[in-house]
């Protein structure tokens, strides 16, 4: 007994499966612990009551119908490119490009809307935008598929420098198409002829991207769950060698995939272009390409449950735009908060594969 | 190990306790004081009898020189008429803006206000969609053909405020060449623009015009980084052109970026939205900016008395809307004097910034010059602005957001492709 005196306080020990209401009690925990630290943080920090802090969040997010909307439009945005990036994902195929193929979708939306705007009825200009927006998402994203499946290149760095092309090109355009001259940016495209935007669903301005999601949730859940077509990824992912040995045409499977991914993604361009913005800018995607990353990751690939971490992305984002327009603190300072949270939450994932293995008192000492 | 667990969560909660509650009675003390405060300055403005509310909406935040300069305007108008404001910062040029404002209209605003060009459509569509709530957009160049009666720009005659700021420039450029330190050939200046825009060109051109009335062997340099705020481009843009042998730089672009770099280097600079001595006390010589004060009085009066808002406003010298800063120490001697003077003269109509018979273009004098002033996609040139020997830039003749896109003999641009 004496030797052992030198064993750790704890050690980390691998769990077997855990029941799923322990973990969404340590997740619990997990966002509890995270609240309480933000509230510590924001009441040594700036001296305002926490507690108010909190509930302008929540006001940010749901405190008028028009929030609501824009919340879960927001969140319908978000939503959609993780479950574009998720397939993809599943395959072990690190498809970082979501950004690119978003701008792409969308600049292809913005040149119909400019170029055919004044030639065609306004249901044939649509029409044309979503095949060009997803035709373009496809494009952007099937290139690195092709040259990971022929010549197995990096796809990290490929689709990841797909979004830099992406970007510049949208920048040529917005100067080719600058109003007015010099100034650096379009504006919004056909406002007073509304051409080539996106129908108003039942007269609400947000419907139409929300309803696009819940589509696609339904959709990508079944695809992966119930398809041959999901499952052939799974087994790409989980071994390529096996994904051979037993028929399955790899390359095949990459491309297919990529092809999918990629016209969500110009689906999304499309919305963001057509439906919301009217406009296309540099910024459109504004960088979701890659909090979608985490979206997935978070969702552990689980389109479900990726519905409820980009609902928290978002409202924690539109919370924070709350707090600094109610308590004049910085935008920066509710990116903090947002920091604490997901580091709490990614943190609890560690706790629901591991547990902590305290050492086994001595019996004297127990005494 | 369970008594173990037991105990170690029990500190934990102390600890946390004892964090929680010294920071919640520092804070409270705090916080009761301000609260304490605002009731005050509240009791003040019920007193000043308005129940209005007002919302601005502002591009970046107080880091940006630009936002800066309107977020003090704000408040201090509002907190002058007693008017209730609210601020939303960070609002990107796209349909966040609209979104902005619809929720400013939904919280009872009466008058909005946006700062940033790329800001001005989706205000229209919330001007549309909110007919008995007035919307103001600042730069903007529509209002006076999108014909919407709660829509409005405005902007100042800025130009005469960089040609004073230009007359400062000169004034130094001239004591270095006394001085000795550079000849009359090498008084080249060196400019930060954002993009290739009228509302930039004209605030060049207006910068160099005054600098070469007191300076007349001055030359301009002018790269371009293509963002309005870009802290880097910006920095790095100001090192090209003090490598390239500018003595003086000026900068119109909304970050730190310039006038740091010129600190760094010992590069005299003009400034633009406010003065930067406190970061740049050796290298600031002066600033010109729009006061944005007199225009929300101005406007919030006219929203109070239910009367309607100046389609296009122009800020000037006189009303006070256009001013520079004090002057920095590093200053040529009688420069005061100087722009005292030309001021005066601004004023009175006697000078012109943009006198034709000051300035070719392509080596001829600019007798006539059609402007885009009405904005359409394809630049069509609408009216004759050159008349009894000037340029007629912006103001109360056409539209309050600048429109001279000419480039002038003794400007090199480096490069253009924003």
């Amino acid at each position: 007994m004496n030797e052992k005196k030198k064993e750790p306080l704890f050690h980390i020990v691998k769990r077997a499966a855990i029941p799923w209401q322990k973990a969404l009690i340590i997740r619990a925990v997990a966002i509890i612990m995270a609240l309480i630290i933000c509230a510590v943080v924001t009441t040594i920090t700036t001296g305002i009551d926490p507690i108010k802090v909190f509930q302008s969040i929540f006001v940010g997010a749901f405190g008028s119908a028009r929030k609501t909307w824009i919340t879960l439009q927001n969140t319908a945005i978000l939503l959609l490119i993780s479950l574009a990036l998720t397939p993809a994902f599943k395959m072990k195929f690190w498809n970082i490009g979501g950004e690119g193929q978003v701008l792409i979708g969308g600049l292809a939306a913005a040149a119909c809307m400019i170029c055919l705007g004044s030639k065609l009825p306004n249901a044939a200009v649509i029409v044309c935008m979503i095949i060009a927006s997803l035709v373009a998402g496809m494009i952007w994203g099937v290139i690195p598929a092709f040259f990971k499946a022929k010549w197995n290149t990096n796809e990290t760095l490929s689709t990841l420098m797909m979004n830099y092309i992406a970007t510049q090109l949208v920048a040529f355009y917005t100067i080719v198409w600058e109003v007015p001259k010099g100034s650096g940016k379009i504006g919004i495209i056909n406002q007073n002829s509304n051409v080539g935007w996106l129908p108003q669903l039942f007269g609400s301005k947000y419907l139409l991207t929300i309803l696009v999601a819940v589509i696609v949730t339904i959709f990508m859940y079944v695809y992966l769950n119930y398809s041959k077509h999901g499952y052939e990824i799974s087994v790409v992912g989980e071994s390529e060698n096996t994904a051979r040995y037993i028929g399955i045409k790899v390359e095949k499977v990459i491309i297919r995939t990529m092809l999918l991914s990629g016209a969500i993604c110009g689906l999304v361009g499309l919305l963001l272009v057509g439906g919301i913005n009217h406009t296309v800018t540099t910024t459109i995607a504004g960088g979701q390409g890659f909090t979608a990353v985490l979206v997935s990751w978070m969702a552990k690939f689980n389109p479900l449950t990726m519905i409820f971490s980009s609902i928290l992305i978002i409202f924690m984002d539109r919370g924070a735009s709350e707090i600094s327009t109610s308590f004049g603190l910085n935008h920066s300072y509710s990116d903090i908060l947002t920091g604490i949270i997901l580091f709490f939450i990614i943190g609890c994932e560690f706790f629901i594969s591991y547990r902590l293995q305290f050492r086994k008192k001595d019996e004297k000492e127990g005494q | 190990m369970k008594k173990k667990l037991v105990s170690l969560l029990a500190v934990m909660a102390m600890t946390v306790s004892a964090i929680v509650g010294c920071g919640s009675s520092k804070g409270e003390t705090a916080k009761s004081n301000e609260t304490k405060a605002a009731a005050e300055s509240e009791g003040e403005s019920a007193a000043a009898a308005t129940d209005l509310k007002a919302g601005f909406i502002f591009l970046h935040d107080e880091n940006s020189t630009y936002d800066l300069n309107f977020l003090n305007g704000a408040k201090a108008a509002c907190e002058k008429l007693g008017v209730e404001c609210v601020i939303k910062t960070n609002i990107p040029e796209g349909q966040e803006c609209y979104e902005a404002a619809c929720e400013l209209a939904d919280a009872g605003c009466d008058f909005i206000f946006a700062d940033s060009f790329g800001h001005e459509d989706y205000m229209i569509e919330a001007a549309k969609e909110y007919p008995e709530v007035q919307f103001s957009h600042a730069t903007g160049t529509k209002a006076h053909t999108e014909n919407l009666e709660n829509f409005h720009n405005a902007f100042a005659a800025i130009y005469d405020g960089r040609y004073l700021a230009g007359i400062v420039a000169g004034m130094k450029l001239n004591e270095m060449i006394d001085n000795g330190d550079i000849t009359a050939e090498q008084a080249k200046i060196g400019y930060v623009g954002a993009y290739t825009y009228a509302e930039v060109i004209s605030g060049y051109t207006s910068f160099f015009l005054g600098a070469r009335s007191v300076c007349p062997t001055a030359t301009m340099e002018v790269t371009f980084t293509g963002s309005w705020y870009d802290e880097t481009a910006e920095k790095e843009g100001a090192n090209k052109l003090i490598q390239n042998g500018c003595v003086l730089i000026s900068q119109h672009a909304d970050s730190m970026g310039a006038p740091t770099a010129c600190e760094t280097a010992g590069v005299p600079n003009v400034s633009y939205n406010g003065s930067t001595v406190s970061a740049c006390p050796n290298t600031f010589l002066v600033s010109s900016r729009i006061n944005w004060e007199p225009y929300f009085e101005y406007a919030l009066n006219c929203v109070a008395a239910g009367t309607p808002i100046d389609t296009d406003w122009c800020g000037s010298l006189e009303n006070g809307a256009v001013e520079l800063t004090d002057l920095g120490s590093a200053v040529a001697e009688g420069t005061q004097e100087a722009i005292d003077k030309a001021k005066e003269e601004l004023i009175a109509g006697t000078i012109h910034t943009f006198d034709i018979s000051t300035f070719t273009v392509d080596g001829k004098a600019l007798e006539s010059y059609e402007a885009d002033v009405d904005t359409d996609a394809d630049y069509t040139p609408d009216h004759e602005v050159v008349s009894d020997g000037y340029f007629h830039e912006s103001g109360s003749e056409f539209r309050s957001a600048p429109y001279f896109d000419v480039q002038i003999d003794g400007i090199t641009l480096l490069d253009t492709k924003f």
